[in-house]
């Protein structure tokens, strides 16, 4: 899927502190049933959103004053753990969530991210800290600027790091199945060898 | 490529099909090429859109196998209506998908339907030295075979679908061992459980998580996988274990495993599928068997885990960085701290999964029940782990011990493992469960979870309450 890219942000970021946050908990199992993409703005932290009768809670972190244009999550550790449903990170681009800053994020939630264009920062424990103490205080604009790699609150800046072909795919939208299949000779040539070297992968007549 | 090598690395250099940057070791970025991958009907249907709205074809349709699973009812009575109209949705793209892009896919009424993870390897299709690369995030269950599994989103489903690889960094290794002989009523979950309880959700995070020791060695190849399964609750990508000889008994004979000729010569190379001497693990872990008990969750993340014969702990007692979660899992579950595990009381019982729901498990359980009956209230279940494991199963009298217990004895599938079929805890129950995930709303809204072995949901269906397995089996029942 080609996206569009970007390279600078700035938005209000919601912080939200707790630890092991599952894709369960991001996009409960009632919004899995599609087919398409579609559809899943609502379902995102649904069940902590909304009431049994769909009533939107007040207290909830992203209904409150100043966070309803929230496009930034500052989240802690391995969120987007557990299940590897890609509704989660789709769901979360349909709210308007764009990037996400946490200390390490879950393996496969993190490839589905950058298969997105979602982008996610991954800071150290320490300037983890003082970031989401800062935007503890009131919900001031953040700015994550790719280009230069740095997060700045007012006049407070941070340095990050993210690999160089995530970075490039979330400034450019890259069609990574493209970029993959203009290898198909080399894939072709490798898989020849391979399966020759390995003649027990050929599956039985009949089966 | 260094001269001593762990297990992940040999497997990684035997599927590298190019480079993509400079680095060698962990963070070296490569084109794998993917041997196998499974799918199923819920993560699967917008990868085969994808391919659809950009004209492309399926690289090597006969890599990949579909088995409805997640959505589909698991009713006594195998039905082909599905509990609801988007599930039904799911079902039918799933076998058109099946039919346009020539991918085999096991149908509700087929005879070896199952849960994806159970089906692949009694097909014969797991064996050592393969990267499977698939749609859920338990692929990592084929480490159990010293198979690199991994769990995959639905763009890399469709990545992989077209071109038979995955842009992959190379990962950290790590290394579990556990060495000492297992105490009696303590199985491979417990085993599990307590390796996540140690190091933490995010513990192996990142990491090729490889389990050694001798007490993983004595386990049989379900019992592997029961560990390899859920070792992504510790963050693991990967999970492997050391394949032996007890591989080659389990794929004797299997429907689609190689001839033995074939598998003759394939032993050759995979005898060298072990980590060398001196291979580096970026970190290492030691645990004593010995020091295992049956384990309990008590929270709402698998690492929030006692062994039963704890209490529910105080979060004020726990590091800063704990308490807070901590507060909100035991608010969540209902629970009180100091409570005694063995007297918090249960709904639901529920039997199934593909952590726990192998035919070694049903054993385990049945064990458990013959002679016994649940306790008034309660309801449980046992979902199969496949239609071959309840045919298995029937075969040996275990349905007639399940049922004369007050068990349900239902079909295959996922069911309440995440409820996304009917198979739904109601807000507030509790659950004893042989499954992988305590999440909030994981078995369904407001449902309260808590994971552990067949055995001792059986126990806990029998007390209508938590409760150590230990008790039961050191006596015969009354």
């Amino acid at each position: 899927m080609t996206r569009t890219g970007f390279t600078r942000l700035t938005a209000a970021a919601a912080v939200m502190p707790a630890a092991n946050v599952d894709t369960d908990v991001i996009m409960p199992k009632q919004f899995l049933k599609g087919i398409d993409r579609a559809g899943l703005a609502n379902g995102v932290f649904h069940d902590l959103r909304f009431d049994a009768e769909g009533r939107p809670d007040p207290a909830f972190l992203l209904h409150r004053p100043g966070l309803e244009d929230c496009r930034i999550l500052v989240v802690g550790p391995n969120f987007g753990c557990g299940s590897s449903r890609e509704h989660a990170v789709w769901g979360l681009l349909q709210y308007g969530i764009r990037a996400i800053v946490g200390t390490g994020f879950a393996g496969i939630f993190s490839d589905n991210a950058a298969n997105n264009g979602l982008l996610l920062v991954s800071l150290d424990a320490e300037a983890h800290g003082r970031l989401a103490s800062r935007l503890a205080v009131r919900h001031t604009p953040m700015t994550i600027d790719l280009e230069a790699q740095r997060i700045i609150v007012d006049a407070f800046t941070l340095p990050f790091e993210i690999d160089p072909r995530r970075r490039r795919a979330i400034m450019l939208g890259l069609d990574r199945i493209g970029e993959t299949l203009a290898h198909a000779e080399a894939i072709r040539a490798f898989e020849a060898d391979y399966r020759a070297a390995s003649p027990w992968l050929v599956r039985p007549a009949g089966a | 490529m260094p001269s001593a090598r762990t297990l992940y690395d040999k497997i990684i250099d035997l599927h590298r099909v190019m480079p993509l940057n400079d680095i060698q070791g962990p963070g070296e970025q490569l084109l794998l090429y993917v041997d196998r991958t499974v799918l199923n009907e819920y993560t699967s249907p917008q990868a085969f859109s994808g391919l659809r709205e950009a004209g492309r074809t399926v690289w090597r349709p006969e890599a990949a196998l579909g088995v409805v699973d997640h959505v589909n009812s698991t009713a006594p009575d195998r039905t082909t209506t599905a509990p609801d109209e988007d599930a039904q949705r799911q079902i039918d793209y799933f076998a058109r998908n099946g039919r346009d892009f020539g991918i085999r896919i096991y149908d509700v009424l087929h005879p070896r339907q199952g849960i994806e993870h159970v089906v692949l390897p009694e097909l014969g299709w797991v064996m050592p030295g393969l990267v499977i690369a698939a749609g859920d995030s338990h692929t990592t269950t084929y480490g159990a075979f010293g198979s690199v599994g991994f769990g995959i989103g639905t763009s890399d489903i469709e990545h992989l679908l077209a071109t038979q690889t995955l842009p992959y960094t190379r990962l950290e290794s790590m290394r579990v061992t556990i060495d000492g002989p297992l105490a009696p009523g303590v199985t491979a979950k417990d085993m599990i459980m307590a390796v996540i309880r140690s190091i933490g959700a995010a513990g192996a995070h990142g990491h090729a998580l490889e389990l050694a020791g001798g007490a993983v060695r004595s386990l049989d190849v379900e019992g592997r996988m029961t560990i390899c399964n859920m070792a992504v609750e510790c963050g693991a990508r990967v999970a492997l274990i050391e394949p032996d000889a007890a591989i080659a008994d389990y794929l004797a004979g299997r429907p689609e495993a190689p001839s033995e000729a074939l598998l003759d010569r394939a032993w050759q190379s995979w005898s060298a599928l072990r980590s060398d001497d001196g291979a580096r693990f970026a970190r290492e872990v030691h645990l004593d068997a010995r020091d295992i008990a049956p384990m309990v969750t008590w929270g709402t993340s698998p690492d929030q885990a006692l062994p039963i014969d704890g209490t529910i702990p105080d979060p004020a007692s726990l590091p800063a960085t704990e308490r807070r979660d901590a507060e909100r899992a035991l608010a969540y579950m209902g629970l009180t701290p100091g409570t005694a595990l063995e007297t918090v009381r249960i709904d639901r019982a529920f039997i199934g999964s593909c952590t726990n729901a192998r035919l070694s498990d049903l054993r385990a359980a049945a064990q458990i029940l013959d002679g016994r009956t649940i306790a008034p209230g309660v309801r449980a279940m046992i979902s199969p782990g496949s239609s071959t494991v309840r045919r298995e199963a029937e075969a040996e009298g275990l349905d007639a011990v399940f049922r004369a217990s007050g068990f349900e004895w239902r079909q295959s599938g996922c069911s309440m493992c995440l409820a996304m079929n009917d198979d739904v805890l109601a807000p507030g129950e509790r659950c004893a469960s042989s499954t992988n995930r305590n999440f909030e709303g994981r078995q369904g809204t407001g449902g309260r979870t808590h994971l552990m072995s067949p055995a001792m949901v059986a126990a806990a269906a029998v007390a209508g309450h938590l409760v150590d397995v230990r008790r039961m089996s050191e006596r015969s029942p009354a």
